[in-house]
């Protein structure tokens, strides 16, 4: 007689596609682990999966969109903000949450990633930085560390590259964090304090890239990886945002740099609706 | 007034603000925007009136990010609309195809200034009529209308949204600055809720609902967000889940059904305007600005005791290429003067097929034709 064995259900059963499954990323790929935070955030909010819609732009981090068992937009290259944008003040109860990389967001969606926390859209960034385009094949982008090697910079990169927070924090966000996939708990925390948090929230991922940017840069497994978040990660909450620059070895700060107060864009337009006698959407 | 806002009576209006009143007529709750030579005044008006008829005016950052906040607004349940001229236009190409792609109803204006490039921002042409057909990557169609007058824009603006909402397909309002620009008498009827079209939603349980699923005419319904469905969407081909399927088969048929949802559906689609063409042994097609020289000129020709006629497209795609073919039998020529060197002639070449000749009449922008050069070229037909 066979023996059956009831496995209480995972959590992430309600949140994910299991009929997409299995997922697209390589072994030892930080994205898998920054979703599972994320679905976990939901739950630890209590928040109503049926309220959320989530938007991805393109690329390995974009694809997380598309196994989240929740409206899920999966939109063109840079442009998750601005579609998001539309989704929030189209129907302001959505918690809005846009998940995408650091090329799709930084690089050719910069200029929405600023325009949208200057105008402290109410939604929450979840923007995985591998330092290089995956999807692709491991090419340079705009966060890939000096002397670091991508399969268009073969001899090392000379580019400066941005620091993500300092740059959304000028802008204008109203919450801003910055954590690896090694730190889940604050990460799954950071993520459940920005999706009640009015305003633009914005968490940078640092996560591994073993098949790219890992093999090309000394840690080819995922582990190598995680074993250097450990050695250079220091939790620094309320540090400088100028002070968040990551080097090709040197120390990683992470911790929640930003908690603010600004009026958001929607209470900003119900305050003009209300100076200008104006009517809300019914 | 109406007491929610939405104009209606006599008005002395521009074919830019017109245009926007035509949008809120229309439903439209929704309007995203940059500024642009000469279809900023779209933007002026909507920026004006939103906020008090329960609707949202947004300033993008750009024509990228305009395109697509107003597909974020659609799949948020809104009636949406951008404005734009040429070089906005060719950026919200990109994401003009991922509204087809997800089949999103929503209107994009293009009061047309004459390029290539910046052009002359505030000279008309009918410059990106190809463009309007093939601009973005892909296999697809696309409806759009082409205004002649004030009043015509508000009145195609009108039909664009509820054309956009039956076929979930963005719709093209391809004025031009002339059209846009000129002050003319509009009169905006009341129009009941019955005249607008609304998406058709899903009538299934969440659990069975397949956002991709097409009934007979091949449209299917749409869900939208917030509302428990659950559902994803992908600018990646996909299968009747949403989900991305990376085949030949699926690719076959998808685009097969985002491309004949609109060509089979043609008929009930495309309308033109025609004046004394029963006996016509020359035609003068014409759209925009451009069909009211033809007006005159073909009058004139009638004068001179040429039986000359005018078909005015109004639809201009999907091209109303039974109508060419049917007077291609009938008249000797075609004669066609566009506000550009040459781009909706190569589709009256087409569909007529060497059955009557074609002669292109162009004008390369910043001005209008005049009537004496189309009928000049009416006469060297008939001869």
């Amino acid at each position: 007689m066979t023996n059956t064995v009831t496995v209480e259900q995972n959590i992430m059963d309600e949140f994910l596609r299991l009929d997409r499954m299995p997922h697209i990323w390589c072994a030892g790929c930080g994205i898998g682990p920054a979703v599972g935070c994320f679905i976990k955030a939901i739950h630890r909010d209590s928040l109503d999966p049926d309220k959320i819609a989530v938007v991805s732009g393109i690329g390995c981090a974009g694809r997380a969109a598309g196994y989240l068992r929740l409206d899920s937009f999966h939109t063109t290259h840079g442009r998750a903000l601005p579609f998001a944008t539309g989704l929030k003040l189209g129907k302001p109860e959505l918690n809005v949450v846009v998940f995408s990389g650091d090329g799709d967001l930084v690089s050719i969606g910069g200029n929405h990633l600023i325009h949208t926390a200057r105008r402290n859209m109410d939604m929450t960034v979840i923007c995985i930085n591998n330092f290089n385009y995956g999807m692709t094949g491991g090419q340079l982008g705009p966060t890939t560390p000096v002397d670091a090697r991508s399969t268009t910079s073969p001899y090392g990169n000379f580019e400066n590259p941005f620091n993500i927070p300092y740059i959304v924090a000028a802008s204008g966000a109203t919450y801003v964090a910055r954590w690896t996939v090694l730190h889940a708990r604050q990460l799954e925390r950071s993520i459940a304090e920005a999706m009640v948090k009015p305003g633009f929230s914005f968490i940078e991922v640092i996560s591994p890239c073993p098949a790219l940017y890992g093999r090309m840069n000394k840690q080819p497994q995922g582990l190598d990886t995680m074993h250097s978040y450990q050695e250079r990660s220091i939790v620094r909450d309320g540090a400088d945002p100028r002070d968040l620059a990551i080097t090709i070895d040197g120390p990683i700060v992470v911790g929640k740099f930003v908690d603010i107060e600004r009026p958001t864009y929607w209470e900003q337009y119900e305050q003009l609706l209300d100076r200008i006698g104006g009517k809300e959407n019914q | 007034m109406s007491e929610d806002g939405v104009l209606c009576g006599t008005f002395f209006m521009n074919g830019d603000v017109a245009c926007a009143e035509g949008a809120i007529s229309a439903g439209c709750r929704f309007f995203a925007g940059y500024p642009i030579t000469p279809a900023t005044e779209v933007a002026e008006r909507m920026s004006e009136r939103l906020p008090h008829v329960g609707g949202i005016y947004i300033q993008m950052e750009d024509e990228l990010a305009s395109m697509n906040v107003i597909l974020g607004a659609s799949w948020a349940g809104m009636k949406a609309m951008t404005a734009t001229s040429g070089p906005g236009f060719t950026l919200m190409m990109e994401n003009l195809g991922l509204g087809v792609m997800l089949e999103t109803p929503c209107v994009l204006v293009n009061i047309q200034r004459a390029g290539p490039s910046t052009g002359l921002p505030t000279l008309p042409a009918h410059a990106d009529m190809m463009q309007a057909r093939w601009g973005s990557h892909g296999s697809y169609e696309i409806i759009a209308l082409v205004p002649s007058s004030p009043q015509e824009i508000f009145d195609l603006t009108v039909m664009a949204f509820n054309l956009s909402e039956v076929y979930r397909v963005p719709v093209l309002v391809m004025a031009d600055e002339a059209v846009g620009h000129m002050s003319e008498k509009v009169v905006i009827p009341s129009i009941s809720p019955e005249e607008l079209s609304n998406r058709r939603r899903p009538s299934v349980a969440p659990e069975q609902y397949l956002p991709y699923k097409a009934d007979g005419d091949l449209v299917p319904p749409m869900a939208i967000a917030g509302e428990g469905y659950r559902f994803h969407v992908t600018g990646l081909t996909h299968d009747e889940k949403g989900y991305p399927v990376m085949t030949a088969e699926a690719q076959d048929k998808l685009v097969r059904r985002l491309v004949d949802k609109i060509r089979l559906n043609r008929k009930d689609i495309i309308k033109y305007d025609e004046v004394d063409v029963e006996d016509a042994e020359v035609v003068v097609c014409a759209y925009g600005i451009t069909a009211r020289v033809a007006r005159l000129a073909v009058q004139q020709a009638r004068d001179s005791g040429i039986r000359a006629g005018l078909l005015q497209l109004i639809t201009v795609w999907p091209f109303a290429e039974e109508r060419i073919r049917e007077l291609a039998q009938q008249v000797k020529a075609f004669v066609v003067p566009e506000l550009n060197y040459g781009q909706i002639v190569l589709e009256v070449e087409r569909c007529a097929a060497g059955r009557a000749t074609t002669l292109l009449v162009p004008h390369m922008g910043g001005s209008v034709h005049t009537p004496e050069t189309i009928l000049k070229a009416i006469k060297e037909v008939v001869q």
